[in-house]
């Protein structure tokens, strides 16, 4: 049978109201092969967590800008966990200093994209390392 | 019974008990069209049944996912159990797709009462209809009581989504062209109801009295007088009612949930018993057209196979004769156990 395309949740948590970059993320993984589900501005980390389990998504990509990532992300990875989608991938990209990025890590983001990163990294990047499909 | 099988009577079973998690698992195995969604499905459809199944199609921008939010949110006032599937197209190109239904949809996070699942068409001919049948049979015994079907009304199979639905809506904006244009877009055709959306701007009124005019609608609301066969033995109303909504502010959506529960309750007797035979018929030939193949390629029948396509290929033998050849070697098979 042939491969399903990963499906990938991009998702701006907090209140800033910039989407350009997500929403060129969303377009380019889906250019990618992706299923790309992007749910818009100003997601509350519940929102998120309900959209990536509702819609089975394979990872979840975060998009911060505001400065509020250490508090956001953790909740959305936290959440995750909570409601039992603790193999689903998580990364983030923005604007995220260097020096928060060990306990990101620490708290389950797999990976931090920083400005400059292509698409086409990202795309790799996650083919290499969603969970494998069910059966 | 296999690994798989018990798989799917789990998950199944977790779905109609309400575990949200397993059910949106089931729904990928219904997209991916594995082994464990046709086990889950044998299980599931003697539960379903009991859902309106209600398809919504329109060209794009014509307000689709914000009309079936205005929807939700009528629903649950309503206290019923909402759930959407929403399809848009995928990339012929790289198989990709932008799945943005979910935007305008987003205010039910913490309502276990709706659930929304965005689906990619992938390109399956004719498969897409038999796809969201199966997802919405899954969510149908889940215990949701409206289950909307979303779908672009661009493409052949996109529109067959809707029209496999028990009622289907189909969207225009005001002005979106003069009536000839209705007619060329052929959409109009699977509509039980029709929606003029965006009813705050200037011409929606005017292009709703168009409509009705060209469809022989009356603006009264009531039973549908008389019925036509459209195509295949489908039946339909002859004159759908056309409602004026504007989706953004909800205005005209209480009237479209009792216009949809009227044509439901309508059709209870006649025409929704016709459009359940359809799909139903739809969904079994699906599957004996989809045996058969596999069985022509298994490995009993390939070589045959193989050789009957390349006498085709090559002129030699003319099509409908190496299909009678073909189901002919199929007779002389044994049934399988």
């Amino acid at each position: 049978m042939k491969q399903r395309p990963i499906k990938v949740l991009i998702a701006k948590p907090g209140l800033d109201g910039h989407d350009r970059g997500a929403k060129v993320l969303a377009r380019g993984l889906r250019d990618e092969g992706f299923e790309v589900v992007y749910t818009g501005l100003r997601q509350t980390p519940e929102m998120i967590v309900t959209a990536a389990l509702q819609e089975d998504v394979d990872v979840v990509g975060l998009s911060i800008l505001s400065g509020a990532h250490m508090t956001l992300l953790p909740k959305v990875t936290r959440l995750l966990r909570e409601r039992g989608l603790g193999d689903v991938l998580v990364t983030a990209g923005g604007i995220i200093p260097d020096d928060d990025v060990p306990a990101l890590k620490e708290a389950g983001v797999a990976a931090i994209f920083g400005p400059g990163t292509t698409i086409a990294e990202v795309a790799e990047y996650m083919r290499s390392h969603v969970r494998p499909p069910e059966a | 019974m296999s690994e798989t099988g018990l798989r799917a009577e789990e998950l199944a079973d977790a779905a109609v008990a309400g575990d949200r998690r397993a059910l949106a698992r089931l729904l990928t195995a219904v997209e991916n069209r594995t082994a464990t969604a046709e086990a889950a499905l044998r299980r599931l459809h003697p539960v379903a049944g009991g859902a309106h199944l209600v398809g919504i199609t329109g060209a794009p921008g014509a307000g689709k996912s914000t009309l079936v939010a205005a929807l939700i949110a009528e629903a649950r006032l309503a206290g019923r159990a909402v759930a959407v599937v929403a399809v848009d197209p995928s990339s012929p190109i790289t198989g990709g797709a932008l799945l943005g239904d979910r935007v305008r949809m987003q205010a039910y996070a913490s309502d276990d009462g709706v659930f929304i699942r965005s689906m990619a068409a992938r390109g399956h001919a004719g498969g897409l209809a038999a796809t969201s049948t199966n997802a919405a049979t899954v969510l149908d015994a889940a215990g949701f009581d409206l289950v909307l079907l979303e779908t672009v009304g661009t493409g052949q199979s996109e529109v067959e989504v809707a029209a496999a639905a028990d009622t289907t809506v189909v969207l225009e904006a005001p002005d979106m062209g003069d009536e000839v244009q209705a007619i060329k877009a052929g959409l109009l055709e699977v509509a039980d109801i029709v929606v003029v959306n965006k009813g705050d701007r200037p011409g929606a009124q005017r292009t709703a009295s168009q409509l009705r005019a060209m469809l022989g609608s009356s603006t009264v609301p009531g039973p549908a007088s008389g019925e036509q066969v459209v195509g295949e033995g489908r039946t339909r109303p002859k004159r759908p009612e056309v409602l004026v909504t504007t989706a953004s502010t909800g205005q005209g959506v209480p009237e479209l949930l009792a216009a949809l529960d009227r044509h439901r309750s309508a059709g209870r007797d006649g025409l929704a018993d016709a459009a359940r035979l359809a799909r139903a018929e739809a969904q079994v030939w699906a599957i004996v057209s989809e045996r058969l193949r596999d069985r022509f390629h298994g490995a009993a029948a390939r070589p045959v196979t193989e050789a009957t396509l390349r006498a085709v290929a090559e002129h030699r033998l003319d099509p409908y004769s190496a299909a009678d050849r073909l189901l002919a070697a199929l007779d002389g098979e044994q049934p399988r156990p």
